[in-house]
């Protein structure tokens, strides 16, 4: 364990943890967009830069990125914090005026308006999405397309995906609801900002309810090496 | 020769000395050779066609035996190419073309000299026979570039005739690794790639670093608009790179090195394969090298021209085979950089200084330069400039001897306006600066930076705003597009630009500019975007009421936002003698007869500017 202090408290944290996780498991907030605790570290949106001191030294780190150390200074709110964040703020906020998210986010900082001319745009780029297909799903049916400010998640090619096995966790973990998906009958429909994607359900053998995309199914089915009927019952109709 | 050595490695520094006396044995010093640059801009200027032509005479006319021919790589003096140089008198030839051969052979086994093409120093007419009388060499500290015009860089013999791999015999058997850190920590040197970070702090890092294995590697990944300094070191000077990376893997205890080129240098990516080819067969490379027990390899990766591919982590990202962007350096690449093992980075120029500093001493190269910055620096001088080339400098000198002593001034007499330094990144100097001496603070505290030692110089008719937006336009293309200041603020700070440059500048402007740089610098993830903000900063710290004459007064002083000017024609003055006529790409100026004022359509005019450099009269006014 190691002991440093956040705003004045002084906390204990694991060696190897984040400043960000530090905090957070203090309740001592610092807001980010592209981080999840199911995936590593990214520093995209550097909502979360924190300064710290150490030998001395002022200097501003991203928290999610940033280990915690023994003796180690931490302010989550200076005055210089502030401005930076909310500049930030401004940007995402010219990007997507019309986010919900983004919208609420800002006003929370004190962002009221942005100095930039509007764009409408729903997806950060943060690459959560990215991020959670390959290290968590394993599939890498998505990627981040073209550099810069010509950057885009996208399937390849901008064409239905046939790594994607239709499971949904991109949306799920999307921080400004920039993926959706719905499941209208027999099929699931996944919306993303480039393209839209479509997946047959498998249908309950006893209670006859369109349960889960098939591939999914097979893609868990091969994976943890189950009997090829294991997902024939929807998990209600289980024994 | 070769075919012997691939049978006989060298095996011990006895068998380097020897083969290298043998070397200079067979060589006369006094044969007359004829040096010819092969390097990437007198070929481009039509170097491939002197070259065959010399071949050729030499050849028809029987002369091999009294006369060597030589292909070298790049020895700086671009603007005057193709060059050739006749040794041993070291007689300089200029502009030289094809046609121009069968004299230069025939004039030079008499010992006579081609007058017309000698080159003529603009500011006194006089004629220059010898090349290092040419002002343009004469303040010139060339340790490094300077050899590349006296070895044909695809032939290792003549690396070792000059002295070459005698650091890494030095290194191998008369130092410690840690006595050779020792060293490039007294001598100063510090990276020349951009950071600066001196490089034997850097170098004991990574050698007390952890990890299964180490890696070494060169950054050639040289991608600034206007920078060909290190791709003409490897293509000029291969060895003498290999060579420093050989000591620097011996003093850190790595055994596979990496050079990342990017791919459009064929030239250089060639030179570097015949060069590592050459030395394996040396045993100057691979298993046991020297005979010292020390195994060091090298390989070549091909990088594909982005420019964020030259920050380290980007790079190394990039080796693994992974998209090229950069992550957080928290836990430095000195620890963790290549496939997560310790991994020292050091750029081309760096490491061609590393057999420098091992052969003559800490001592003897940290007299070089200045306090905080030692050895000399090559730099890309061009844009408004005389004498568009490679120069290399001892750190300290100022910015005026540069432009003026050895670049020869501005162009048509033109009056000198700013130079940016440092590449796309750096910051716009000022006239009022130009007694700054050139090192890495001095650059630092001006608001620009040394970078990889890219040097722009800009005249009267250039405009200030216009360049931040053109080196905004380039970052904004270049950046990975992973964090978000950097994309979403490059993409504002372009709109905010272009918009003052098309006469929509709006009060704010400016500081709102100050503001999103702030955010650049503290908030990026890597270089790229805590440096983008330099020209726009230096260009309003320095060049402020130009952006308020296009803010407030919608004028480009400079004449060149084209938003913001039109061209008119004076009918007091025009004759109508019809060459705007002519020169109009567009149709837009009306030819009224003999004496007669043309008539000048706005409508149409694209305000290119060619009426107005065509006239001689000043019949074209630009407003």
């Amino acid at each position: 364990m190691v002991t440093l202090t956040i705003d004045g408290r002084e906390v204990q944290a694991e060696e190897g943890v984040t400043v960000l996780e530090a905090a957070r498991e203090n309740n001592i907030y610092i807001p980010s967009l592209c981080y999840h605790e199911e995936v590593a570290p990214y520093g995209a949106c550097r909502l979360c830069l924190v300064e710290i001191a150490k030998n001395g030294r002022q200097r501003l780190v991203t928290s999610c990125l940033y280990q915690v150390e023994e003796g180690l200074i931490v302010k989550t709110n200076s005055e210089r914090i502030i401005d930076n964040r909310r500049m930030i703020m401004e940007l995402l906020l010219a990007r997507c005026p019309n986010n919900k998210v983004i919208q609420d986010l800002a006003k929370q900082l004190g962002v009221e308006k942005t100095s930039f001319k509007l764009e409408d745009n729903q997806c950060i780029l943060c690459a959560l999405c990215v991020r959670v297909c390959q290290e968590v799903v394993g599939v890498s049916a998505i990627s981040l397309v073209n550099r810069g400010v010509d950057r885009q998640m996208a399937t390849p090619f901008y064409e239905h995906s046939e790594a994607c096995i239709g499971c949904g966790s991109c949306a799920y973990v999307c921080p400004t609801d920039a993926i959706n998906f719905e499941d209208v009958g027999d099929t699931r429909i996944i919306t993303m900002p480039n393209s839209k994607l479509e997946f047959k359900l498998k249908k309950c053998k006893t209670c006859g309810k369109y349960w889960a995309p098939e591939r999914q199914l097979d893609y868990i089915i091969k994976k943890v090496n189950l009997a090829s009927d294991a997902f024939d019952n929807c998990p209600d109709c289980r024994d | 020769m070769r075919k012997q050595q691939i049978l006989n490695r060298l095996s011990s520094l006895e068998e380097l000395k020897a083969i290298r006396e043998s070397l200079i044995r067979s060589r006369d010093p006094d044969k007359t050779c004829v040096v010819i640059c092969g390097g990437t801009g007198c070929l481009a200027l039509g170097a491939e066609d002197v070259i065959a032509g010399f071949r050729r005479e030499i050849q028809e006319r029987g002369l091999e035996a009294k006369v060597d021919l030589r292909i070298t790589g790049c020895p700086g003096f671009c603007e005057r190419g193709p060059l050739v140089v006749i040794k041993p008198e070291s007689i300089l030839y200029q502009q030289v073309r094809a046609e121009d051969i069968p004299e230069i052979i025939s004039e030079t086994i008499k010992g006579n000299i081609v007058d017309r093409l000698l080159y003529i120093d603009p500011n006194t007419g006089e004629k220059i026979i010898y090349e290092h009388e040419v002002p343009f060499y004469k303040k010139q500290k060339r340790l490094i570039i300077g050899d590349n015009s006296n070895i044909d860089p695809t032939m290792i013999e003549d690396y070792l005739v000059i002295g070459g791999y005698a650091a890494l015999g030095k290194a191998l058997f008369k130092m410690s690794p840690e006595q050779i850190i020792e060293e490039a920590k007294k001598s100063g040197l510090r990276g020349r790639g951009g950071g600066g970070f001196p490089v034997g702090i850097k170098w004991e890092s990574c050698r007390q670093a952890q990890g299964d294995t180490k890696y070494i590697i060169c950054n050639c990944d040289e991608g600034d608009p206007g920078a060909f300094m290190d791709r003409s070191l490897m293509e000029g000077n291969p060895h003498s790179v290999l060579e420093g990376m050989i000591i620097g893997a011996y003093a850190i205890g790595g055994h596979q090195g990496y050079i990342y080129i990017r791919n459009e240098y064929p030239l250089a990516v060639r030179n570097a394969q015949i060069a590592i080819k050459q030395a394996e067969e040396y045993g100057l490379l691979g298993k046991n090298i020297l005979g010292s027990q020390f195994d060091f390899n090298i390989k070549i990766s091909r990088g594909g021209g982005a420019f964020v591919c030259g920050e380290s982590t980007a790079l190394m990202a990039s080796l693994e085979g992974k998209v090229g962007e950069p992550r957080a350096k928290y836990v430095h690449t000195v620890e963790k950089g290549l496939w997560e093992q310790p991994t020292n980075l050091n750029n081309v120029e760096t490491w061609a200084n590393v057999p420098l500093i091992i052969k003559n001493g800490a001592d003897w190269y940290s007299r070089i330069g200045t306090e905080g910055s030692k050895g000399t620096k090559i730099f890309s001088l061009v844009g408004k400039i005389n004498n568009t080339g490679l120069v290399e400098v001892p750190m300290g000198i100022n910015l005026k001897d540069i432009i003026y002593d050895i670049g020869g001034g501005i162009p048509g007499g033109k009056k000198f306006k700013a130079v940016q330094t440092g590449g796309p990144s750096g910051g716009c100097i000022p006239e009022s600066l130009l007694n700054l001496p050139v090192d890495f603070d001095e650059l630092n505290k001006a608001g620009s930076m040394m970078g990889s030692g890219g040097m722009i110089v800009m005249d009267e008719n250039t405009c200030m705003v216009d360049v931040a937006k053109y080196f905004i336009g380039f970052l904004e293309g270049e950046s990975c597009g992973k964090c978000v200041p950097c994309r979403e603020g490059l993409k504002r700070m372009g709109e905010i630009l272009t918009d003052i440059t098309e006469g929509k500048g709006k009060d704010g402007d400016m500081e709102l500019l100050e503001r999103l740089s702030a955010t650049l610098i503290d908030g990026s993830l890597c270089a790229l975007g805590t440096a983008a903000p330099n020209p726009v900063l230096t260009t309003i710290r320095y060049f402020r009421d130009e952006y308020e004459a296009h803010i407030k007064d919608k004028r480009c002083p400079a004449g060149v936002c084209k938003e913001l000017i039109a061209y008119l024609i004076d009918e007091e003055k025009c004759p109508g003698c019809g060459l705007c006529v002519k020169a109009c790409p567009v149709e837009a100026i009306t030819f009224m007869g003999k004496k007669k004022p043309v008539v000048l359509d706005q409508e149409k005019c694209i305000k290119c500017g060619s009426c107005y450099d065509v006239c001689e009269l000043d019949a074209v006014i630009r407003k």
